[in-house]
């Protein structure tokens, strides 16, 4: 039942995605100044049979309707009602259907929102989204279709993959897929600009919002996935470079760079093309990622969506999305010429942006060297930390020097007057760095130029901020709130980095550990039954001896019974200066479990200042709105 | 539009990327170990992890009839399950000469793990951020690659060395 009413919207929204580029493109040729009536009417009907399509699909997992195939495969009837619904998400097929969604509701909300806005610009970018939609619609429909029913109807599903049944990674795809879909719609502005000729500054207005919002939905989105890694793998680290990460990060570099070079082409009316090329890349690398990710090219945590016949379908549509955008951008791009002074705000923006394009290069030769060599030699390697560590971290120096000075810098010229501001902060950040070298512990040159980099980014942020509550200039808050963050972010990053502990032993029930002023002491065990997994409960009583403060922690080892899979759970204890983090595994064929303590200081301002770049975007959008 | 070698550039490398790609979704990508079985081991060079002015390279290899490289860490819980076959293979066999390369661990760590299992190693070689062990193309720990003195791959293993691993390394130093 669900099935047919499920394929009866899918196919709706197929008819009046045909139906929408159809009217549009008649439309084009009319003289009226206005779009016609007609194509709104069709994109209601288009988003509203979406969205109920989506919902269909959430019913079926809410209910446990095993009749659905992909209900049977990734859901149980056993599983909490909050995670039978983020199983919607949780796979393949229905991630897909919500990236349609995502797709659809852009196209509707740029199509009513932009009513200022050139007519045929707006049908053109309604044609291509459209086109779009029909694309991933077509792959739903062909291979992945989420509503494909199973006969004779099974009485129990297979359940959910535990390490996704956790509340960060429920609410992580559909940050990302806002995020990362929602490029679309800039993808096919930019494509209906350069039909259109409608350029330079109001197409800078036109997307701005847009961009603004994917934005932060990705940068929100890949803080999720981070925080999630931490808590939930077991390992204490966030980010391990992972292809997946990497190909997360991929579209968020060029976007950032957009971001920031929109705002030369608002203010200037200058770098078109480049910002062009930006629109374009920041989707066709969100589609890259999702085919590396889901064909099975790359193993990750994300094979579940592995399958090479995907693969097939969206490298061929990757291929005809890049060689279009190719086609179209070379045939309409005029040649613009540049003339920047030197110590201008956009010659600093485009530094930013070669930054970006730089980190953008390497991590994208860091995820495709693999794939390259393997194809073209047959030789099998993996790019680990150790190359993006040695590449990008030391660009990160005076990559923080240009974010803390470039904001100062006034459009076209300026003068030399902060000169002394800069040397007198620098001095500052030097003084701090040596101070934390000289009390906390010795670490490496290039250590040392990160936290002065840092340092300086933060003093310097932190006096602009000052000086807005003197002068309330309030739209200069979000930019330097998002900078003063990335400051702090790189700071306790390094921190963390540098003065973490870290210990590995085995230890029996009854045992204790002496290490590093911490005794750890094994006290007891226990079994506890849950709705849907077994959890064995270590009691662990962690005594700091310099301050003889004893606390427990309780770290789990889950044994889920759909699928039957084995979870570390890590018991973590937060506290504003420093994470106790205590994971424990067992050993097999014998009562010692592997025991890793770890003290990982300012952990949760990590967090905290990543969210706080994300913050600055949000408040960028809802200030501006309520500046016009 | 005017046709250019800019242009020409990025076309050609654009069709390259994406045929690359169509390849990659063709080949097998569970990790196939028949490929390097056979094939010679590239140039190293590793130091002691107590003393780092002690090394070994490829050209040490040469001397010994065979030997066995073994990727290991302290915490790795595998690596403690297979460590007695290690044993019992240094202590039985005198052919065989076993290198281990400790893997992404601290020094005081490994020292305690070979304190406490027994040090089957001839030559504990530190590779600690990884990067060693990635040019032998080991994927994760434990691995191990059994050579011979033409520094020829007679065996790869991976994952633990169980009974059935242990009596086939016995069998191809005969």
């Amino acid at each position: 039942m669900l099935s047919n009413i499920g394929i009866a919207l899918v196919y709706l929204v197929l008819i009046f995605s045909f139906l929408i580029i159809y009217i549009s493109s008649v439309d084009l040729k009319t003289s009226s100044q206005f779009i016609e009536k007609n194509i709104y009417k069709l994109s209601l009907f288009q988003i509203t049979f979406t969205v109920l399509s989506f919902f269909t699909l959430i019913i079926g997992f809410v209910n446990s309707d095993f009749s659905l195939i992909n209900v049977y495969e990734n859901s149980h009837t056993a599983k909490p009602l909050f995670y039978k619904i983020a199983g919607t998400w949780g796979n393949h097929e229905g991630s897909l259907l919500l990236w349609v969604n995502i797709l659809v509701i852009f196209s509707y909300l740029f199509l009513i929102f932009n009513h200022t806005h050139n007519k045929k610009f707006r049908l053109y970018t309604l044609i291509f989204q459209n086109i779009l939609i029909l694309g991933f619609l077509f792959f739903l429909l062909l291979n992945s279709n989420p509503f494909n029913s199973i006969y004779p109807i099974p009485l129990e599903g297979l359940g959910l993959n535990p390490i996704l049944q956790d509340p960060a990674l429920a609410i992580h795809p559909p940050l990302l897929y806002v995020g990362f879909v929602g490029c679309s719609i800039y993808f096919s502005a930019a494509m209906a600009s350069l039909l259109s000729g409608y350029a330079g500054k109001l197409f800078a207005q036109s997307i701005k919002t847009w961009v603004k919002i994917s934005w932060c939905f990705q940068t929100l989105g890949i803080i999720v996935g981070s925080i999630w890694a931490y808590y939930e793998l077991g390992w204490g680290g966030f980010w391990f470079w992972d292809p997946v990460e990497n190909a997360s990060l991929l579209p968020w570099f060029a976007i950032t760079a957009l971001m920031h070079s929109l705002i030369v082409l608002e203010k200037r009316n200058t770098l078109y093309s480049w910002v062009i090329i930006l629109c374009l890349s920041t989707f066709i690398l969100s589609v890259t990622g999702t085919f590396l990710v889901r064909s099975g090219i790359l193993n990750s945590v994300h094979t579940f969506a592995s399958d090479p016949t995907r693969g097939i379908y969206i490298l061929s549509f990757l291929s005809l999305m890049i060689f279009s955008a190719l086609i179209i951008f070379f045939i309409k791009n005029k040649k613009e010429t540049y003339n920047f002074n030197l110590k201008s705000r956009e010659t600093f923006i485009l530094a930013n942006n070669w930054f970006m394009v730089f980190f953008l290069v390497t991590v994208l030769i860091g995820m495709l060297y693999p794939i390259f060599l393997d194809v073209l030699t047959n030789v099998k390697i993996s790019v680990g930390p150790p190359f993006f560590n040695i590449v990008i971290i030391p660009l990160v120096v005076p990559f923080m020097f240009l974010m803390a000075i470039g904001p100062k810098f006034g459009w076209v010229k300026s003068q030399n007057k902060i000169f002394y501001k800069i040397l007198f902060l620098i001095l500052g950040a030097i003084i701090i760095n040596l101070l934390i070298f000289y009390f906390f512990g010795k670490y490496s040159f290039l250590s040392n130029l990160i936290f002065i980099a840092a340092i300086f980014l933060i003093l310097y942020s932190l006096l602009d901020l000052k000086k807005i509550f003197n002068n309330k200039k309030k739209f200069e808050l979000p930019r330097i709130i998002s900078h003063l963050s990335f400051g702090l972010l790189v700071f306790f990053i390094g921190i963390n980095h540098q003065f973490s502990l870290e210990e590995d032993f085995n230890l029996k029930v009854g045992e204790i550990k002496k290490t590093n002023n911490y005794e750890i002491n094994f006290k007891d065990m226990k079994v506890k039954e849950n709705k849907n997994y077994k959890a064995i409960i270590g009691n662990f009583k962690l005594t700091d001896l310099k301050n003889d403060l004893a606390q427990y922690l309780n770290p789990e080892i889950r044994i889920y019974s759909n699928p039957e899979t084995l979870t570390y759970e890590a018991a973590i204890r937060t506290k504003i200066t420093s994470d106790l983090y205590l994971t424990m595994s067992n050993v097999s064929r014998s009562d010692y479990y592997n025991i890793k303590f770890q003290k990982k200081p300012f952990m949760i301002w990590i967090w905290i200042s990543a969210l706080m770049i994300a913050l600055g975007g949000f408040m960028q959008l809802i200030l501006k709105k309520n500046e016009d | 539009m005017k046709i250019n070698i800019s242009k020409i550039i990025i076309f050609s490398f654009t069709i390259f990327l994406l045929s690359v790609f169509w390849l990659g979704l063709k080949i097998n990508h569970n990790y196939d170990t028949k490929s390097l079985v056979g094939s010679k081991i590239s140039k190293f060079y590793v130091t002691e992890i107590n003393n780092e002015n002690q090394y070994i390279s490829e050209e040490d290899l040469k001397k010994n009839k065979y030997t066995l490289i073994n990727f290991f860490a302290s915490w790795c819980s595998p690596c403690r399950a297979e460590h007695r076959y290690l044993m019992s293979l240094s202590n039985q066999n005198k052919e065989i000469k076993i290198i281990g390369i400790n893997f992404k661990d601290k020094k005081i760590n490994a020292n305690n793990f070979l304190k406490d299992l027994g040090n089957p190693y001839n030559f504990v070689g530190e590779d600690t951020d990884g990067k060693i062990s990635i040019s032998f193309g080991i994927y994760g720990i434990p691995e191990s690659i059994l050579v011979n003195n033409e520094l020829t791959v007679i065996k790869k293993i991976i994952g633990p060395i169980d009974q059935v691993q242990f009596n086939d390394i016995l069998k191809s130093i005969q």
